[in-house]
């Protein structure tokens, strides 16, 4: 039985200056009450890793629009100026990554690989300072692991044990984070008894899992 | 018929029945108006979904059902959603049998630029760069000039998406195909002679004798089996 926590305890937990990787897609399947939490204890100095930077004052944006990220490690900024913002006036560091590239470092950390070999990105800009590696004459581009203190994730179900389901799009990231993290707190939209998620619906298994947020 | 129709219609005609095909945000999202439901084509949105369809009507929208730019869509009959390491190693595994993307510019090698203006505009790749690279087919459908300035360039100014050679260009005013030799004027669109696609390009453009106008006709499943084949 895993213990459930409302979203405040949770933010107790996470320290300044943690690493997090933070589920959702602008916003889909992030852990909006977690986000809240940390928002409201006033938390400050983390490094962030989720695909985006959402949008002012939501999702991940949230985080940015209080000034609580010093470190982004996302694939897009686009839709949040905030984050345009304090990147050009050197508040916050922002680190982009492709999506692809950035789905393969977290799940390459969750699954105890060295890192990832990819063609994305080779010769670009983003790829100045990386190591390039030449294979039977062929060359890749490395990118190392990319591990997190706490995974902050949402899911659709989640029973008594941490088994954990996803809905549609709001799948994105939040099983590989689930991997990725040395504790891993979930959100779901719900918790039922054990039995109710027969085993081959089971994305996550809840032996990952340490905390599930109390229903609201 | 308007610029963004006259690309639209003429890169639908480019996708295959039954394929899998990834549409950028933007004016490649609105190619999948003409594409008809009988050919089938799965459309993936890099955020976890393949068989995406229009967005519902006012109301019937789901929280958990959006696509790469946010907005709500719908799943269609045989859709599957997966998650991002999953859609990433079909768009790098070469899976994905066609991208169609926006362009800043592309040169004489074929190469794009698409996803940053250096201290003007930096949203951040997002999937581009993976797109660019993995995909079977990579379609840019461009404006062929950008407040006049041409964005078919000798050599692209701003950063590659990819080193990758795209397969096909498709602006307003015409196809070009990148090849080994440089870019080649395949067709023209209706009305438009060479004269002016060549004043409105910088890069050196192979014009063949014959230069056909585009169709912009909608394909059916006949004729778009047919041209696959």
């Amino acid at each position: 039985m895993k213990e459930a926590i409302t979203p405040q305890a949770a933010a107790e937990l996470i320290p300044d200056g943690a690493v997090l990787a933070i589920g959702g897609f602008m916003g889909v399947g992030t852990p909006h009450r977690i986000v809240d939490a940390l928002v409201e204890a006033g938390r400050k100095n983390f490094t962030v890793i989720g695909n985006d930077a959402g949008r002012p004052d939501f999702g991940i944006g949230r985080l940015v629009h209080a000034h609580a990220v010093s470190k982004l490690i996302v694939s897009h900024i686009g839709l949040n100026p905030e984050a345009q913002k304090q990147m050009i006036d050197g508040e916050m560091v922002i680190d982009l990554a492709p999506q692809g590239t950035l789905a393969e470092q977290l799940r390459a950390a969750g699954y105890g690989l060295g890192g990832v070999l990819t063609k994305t990105a080779l010769g670009t800009i983003e790829a100045e300072g990386k190591r390039v590696i030449e294979i039977d004459g062929e060359e890749w581009l490395y990118e190392p692991p990319l591990r997190a203190d706490f995974a902050l994730i949402h899911s659709d179900q989640a029973d008594y044990v941490g088994n954990l389901t996803y809905q549609l799009t709001a799948t994105n990231f939040n099983p590989i984070m689930a991997m990725a993290a040395d504790t891993v707190i979930c959100e779901p939209r719900e918790i039922v008894p054990v039995g109710v998620i027969p085993p081959d619906a089971v994305r996550t298994p809840g032996v990952l899992v340490n905390y599930l947020i109390k229903r609201a | 018929m308007d610029a963004l129709e006259i690309i639209q219609r003429r890169v639908a005609r480019e996708l295959k029945p039954g394929s899998l095909v990834n549409l950028g945000i933007g004016l490649p999202t609105g190619v999948s108006r003409y594409v008809p439901a009988e050919l089938s084509v799965f459309f993936q949105s890099e955020n976890g979904i393949i068989g995406m369809g229009a967005r519902p009507p006012e109301g019937m929208e789901d929280e958990d059902l959006t696509d790469a730019g946010g907005g709500y869509v719908s799943a269609l009959p045989g859709a599957a959603t997966i998650d991002s390491a999953v859609s990433f190693g079909l768009i790098r595994g070469g899976h994905v049998e066609a991208t169609v993307l926006g362009g800043l510019e592309v040169d004489e090698n074929g190469q794009l630029a698409n996803w940053v203006v250096p201290g003007k505009m930096v949203p951040g790749m997002g999937g581009a760069m993976d797109l660019v690279t993995g995909a079977r087919r990579v379609i840019v459908a461009m404006q062929h000039t950008a407040r006049g300035r041409p964005k078919i360039v000798p050599k692209c100014t701003l950063p590659l998406t990819s080193l990758r050679r795209v397969t096909l260009i498709v602006t307003e005013l015409a196809v070009i195909e990148p090849t080994d030799d440089g870019l080649v004027l395949r067709e023209r669109a209706p009305g438009i002679v060479v004269d002016t696609i060549v004043e409105n390009t910088t890069a050196k453009i192979h014009v063949p004798e014959y230069v056909p106008e585009m169709v912009l006709s909608v394909r059916t499943l006949e004729e778009a089996s047919a041209a696959a084949a």
